[in-house]
């Protein structure tokens, strides 16, 4: 299978292609997408673009359901620290 | 994905590219008409037959998806319908691109969801749907060696744990919500069903040795930075087990936020269609999952029908109606069997959080006031996915109406909702005419 | 078992405020509210506290209410979400920071702190605007607020001060009692009509009429805008009486939400959005923070102010029937002057001297056009 680079937090990350970003992040070992206001972690629960839990900050734009994004070469994903 | 090239005014577009809306696709391309298939994921398919390239499809799949591709239908995938700013006009997003489309016509068959209904721990990382552990694993997440548990209700968990299981993961047990008495009847019903049968026969042998329980639920997930140990209540005993993921909903419930949007009337969580599938909007039908959850053979049949009558075919054979009713009782025997036990209302406590985009939580609410009122009093519902997740759980819990989703959807940056609507021209007092009937 | 003092018809913010403070002041109050505190024109407002000066008896009437709203929001629970971030009215060019100048003067000669920023000042105060902006003038003690949870609180606070809510549809004025939906009928000594665009369904001949408004809210986003910011030319699109006019106007939330304003038109209680207008209003809010173009957008409504001619409220006793006393027609300014409002309408109520001079807001005032 082929690899592709994205950046988490400026970070490069070879991660396979045809993986939606969703599922590359947590096969990355990341477990926290966004946080609630307690500063709790939130991650993917509806993998389907219902639930808006997976939300994450994409190449500059916020609020990207990352369950529908297919990743891609230099793509740029934002994290909570 | 770009926008596809839209040299004319479409005919139909289809919203979802599931069995129905490629069922509904095929049989408009079938009369010659242009139709256009948008669907949210990276791949047409829908939730069923959602694939990676090299995945094994079902030759029914197949040979849709083989049917429903350019040059013959064109097809939008990671595209979503934004807004309608007027009859037969919508705002879809290409995949971050958005544009207004023109069209005659308007098949809804954007399928299922699931009840997700709050519990403690229901919002730590790994606590996912049990349909949203199947999208996440055909998404490409990595399961080998992880220890799952399944707590559904429906046929749903079966191929769930089937594939997870193919891929290496442990599930620890599958917990069915509904009573063992409930179970039998409908498996009973099965012998019927040939082919439905078949495949559950199929599952289970995929399954064999996983512990399968009725009358089963989680009382709470428990965990720090993600979920460790699911707190299971079967058979009247409670029990902690340590597990990686958490699959757990109640059941499937249709996906009606687009059918709002466009004001069609939603009853009993399903978009009404008539005989003919149309909705109550001009110009607007659904089939599928989204008018109520009864299985791709349904959805495959109803969507023939809504594509058909969408392109304004009067003779419709009667044998798809009387198939389509058939798989309809099917149904509302799903419907009954897996209704939600009381139980998985009782598990909220005043700590747990119910809307989980705006981090309300339960004991802020009272069940005695409206959708609306609790909305506008605690900003339940008011979040980013307007109430999909927390509007079907309070109505599940409380009995309220669910919240009709405000426009926009799907969260667009502003700046482009506002140029597409700028660019949309301005709606006619009437709608586009729908394509000439085809006796 | 006698009728109350007073029954105050409507929960928005305005009936709220005056049942709260009837309460307070030791009358037996009903409210008699159709659906819950917050759900019409309160639930849909912006919530910015704010003094505005189109004629002396504005001025005065939001000066006043703007400081007893400061009084009134140190005792009101969080989910008021106060926020004191001023105002700031956008120069786009030098004849609108000459008008920022005059109004600078005429803010302090009646004692409201403000101060004119040059470009320069604008652009560190405010760094998500477009450059090029000529300066502003800067309110320092305007807030913002959510409407819906103060009527809550407010109503909740009269309930506590044995105030009665009855959730019902009030239909019809007779005198000396209100006739609701239900065919019931509630007497009181004396009737408060505080329904918003609604009243006139009530009083007929009041000349309110709905003026829609369409606003948007974003996500939660990192782009921060530290102040209400306004651009003057709001003042000259607010308060004519023609056809649909969109002004900029964007406001932060304490939850790190933009709500993105504002569109007003005299198209009836229409609900429904017009996307013409809104792709107007947010291209116009683009085009001074450019940043926006790029925060995702979470919805949008339309919400109906309470109009009148000549862009005052009506406010205390109505001419046509004894015993019936009028607060409306703020339009755009019903959130910041409901404190006002309520302190004029307990002073008429219980004789007391009233905090400032109540006539010019009388409902049978003769009323010209205001000037656009």
């Amino acid at each position: 299978m082929i690899d592709v680079t994205i950046l988490v937090n400026g970070v490069p990350r070879r991660v396979p292609a045809d993986l939606s970003l969703a599922a590359a992040l947590w096969r990355l070992g990341i477990h926290r997408f966004r946080t609630d206001r307690d500063g709790a972690p939130r991650a993917p629960v509806c993998g389907m673009g219902t639930c808006f839990e997976c939300r994450v900050e994409v190449d500059g734009r916020t609020g990207v359901r990352s369950c529908l994004l297919p990743v891609r070469e230099g793509l740029r994903v934002e994290l909570p620290a | 994905m770009s926008a596809p090239v839209l040299a004319r005014r479409l005919d139909l577009v289809v919203v979802g590219a599931g069995p129905a809306g490629l069922a509904a696709a095929d049989a408009a391309a079938g009369v010659g008409r242009q139709v256009l298939v948008l669907d949210q994921a990276p791949r047409p398919g829908g939730q069923i037959w959602r694939h990676r390239p090299g995945d094994v499809l079902p030759v029914e799949a197949r040979t849709l998806l083989d049917r429903v591709r350019p040059p013959r239908v064109a097809v939008a995938c990671g595209a979503s319908v934004v807004d309608a700013p007027g009859p037969g006009q919508l705002i879809v997003d290409f995949g971050g691109r958005l544009a207004a489309v023109e069209t005659g016509a308007v098949v809804l068959a954007t399928g299922a969801t699931e009840r997700l209904l709050p519990f403690p721990g229901w919002t730590l990382p790994g606590v996912v749907g049990v349909g949203g552990m199947q999208a996440l694993l055909k998404a490409g997440l990595p399961v080998a060696g992880s220890r799952i548990v399944i707590a559904g209700s429906g046929p749903l968990p079966w191929p769930v744990a089937a594939a997870l299981h193919h891929e290496g993961a442990v599930v620890e047990e599958i917990l069915e919500q509904a009573d063992a008495l409930a179970v039998a009847r409908f498996a009973l019903s099965l012998i019927g069903r040939p082919a439905t049968l078949a495949r559950a026969l199929r599952y289970r042998a995929a399954t064999l040795g996983i512990p399968y329980r009725t009358g089963g639920w989680v009382v709470r997930a428990e965990g720090t930075d993600r979920v460790t140990h699911a707190v299971l209540r079967v058979g009247g005993r409670e029990r902690r087990i340590a597990c990686d993921w958490l699959a757990t909903a109640a059941g499937l419930v249709p996906r009606t936020e687009l059918a709002q949007l466009l004001g069609c009337t939603v009853h009993e969580e399903r978009i009404v269609v008539d005989q003919r599938q149309a909705t109550t909007v001009r110009g607007v039908w659904a089939a599928g999952e989204c008018t109520g959850v009864a299985g791709d053979r349904a959805a495959r049949v109803e969507g023939t029908i809504a594509g058909l009558a969408a392109m304004g075919v009067e003779r419709i054979p009667g044998a798809l109606f009387r198939r389509r009713d058939r798989e309809r009782r099917f149904g509302e025997l799903l419907a009954q069997r897996f209704a939600p036990r009381r139980e998985l209302r009782e598990r909220v406590t005043a700590e747990t959080i119910l809307c989980r985009c705006e981090d309300v939580r339960a004991g802020a609410i009272d069940p005695a006031w409206s959708a609306r009122q609790a909305k506008l009093w605690t900003r339940v519902g008011m979040g980013a996915c307007q109430g999909a997740v927390c509007g079907l759980a309070c109505r599940t819990l409380y009995g309220w109406d669910t919240a009709v989703p405000r426009p926009p959807l799907g969260q667009p940056p502003l700046g482009s909702w506002a140029r597409a609507l700028g660019e949309a021209t301005p709606p006619s007092a009437t709608p586009p005419s729908p394509a000439p009937p085809i006796p | 078992m006698s009728h109350p003092d007073v029954l105050v018809v409507g929960a928005g913010l305005v009936g709220a405020a005056i049942a709260r403070e009837l309460a307070r002041a030791g009358l037996r109050v009903q409210i008699l509210e159709a659906e819950f505190a917050g759900a019409g024109s309160t639930g849909a407002a912006m919530g910015h506290l704010v003094v505005m000066d189109d004629s002396p008896a504005q001025f005065a009437l939001c000066q006043h209410s703007c400081a007893r709203w400061r009084e009134w929001l140190a005792e009101l629970p969080a989910a008021a979400e106060r926020d004191p971030c001023g105002t700031l009215w956008l120069a786009a060019d030098d004849e609108e920071l000459r008008a920022a100048r005059d109004k600078l003067r005429l803010y302090h000669d009646h004692g409201v702190r403000a101060e004119v920023l040059d470009a320069v000042q604008l652009a560190a105060a405010e760094p998500a605007l477009r450059p090029g902006l000529a300066g502003a003038l800067r309110v320092p003690d305007d807030l913002v607020c959510y409407p819906p949870a103060i009527a809550r609180a407010l109503i909740e606070d009269a309930v506590r001060l044995g105030a009665t809510l009855t959730v019902r549809r009030a239909v019809a004025l007779e005198p000396g009692r209100v006739r609701c939906n239900d065919g019931t009928t509630h007497a009181a000594g004396a009737i408060v009509v505080a329904t918003g665009a609604h009243a006139a369904a009530l009083l007929p001949g009041l000349p309110v009429v709905p003026r829609r408004g369409h606003l948007v809210i974003t996500d939660r986003t990192p782009l921060r805008v530290h102040h209400q910011v306004v651009e003057l030319g709001y003042l000259h699109s607010a308060h004519t009486m023609g056809g649909a006019s969109v002004a900029f106007n964007v406001q932060p939330r304490r939850t790190g939400q933009l709500l993105v304003g504002s569109s007003r038109e005299l198209v009836g209680f229409d609900g429904r959005l017009e996307r013409a207008v809104l792709a107007r209003m947010l291209a116009r809010a683009t085009t001074f923070i450019p940043g926006l173009a790029r925060v995702p957008a979470s919805r949008a409504w339309v919400g109906f102010r309470p109009a009148t001619p000549d862009a005052l409220p009506l406010i205390g006793p109505w001419p046509g029937m004894e015993g019936v006393w009028v607060a409306t027609g703020h339009e755009g300014l019903g959130i910041t002057m409901a404190t006002g409002t309520a302190d004029l309408i307990v002073a008429g109520l219980t004789g007391a001297p009233p905090p400032l001079d109540p006539f010019p807001y009388r409902p049978d005032r003769p009323m010209a056009e205001a000037a656009a």
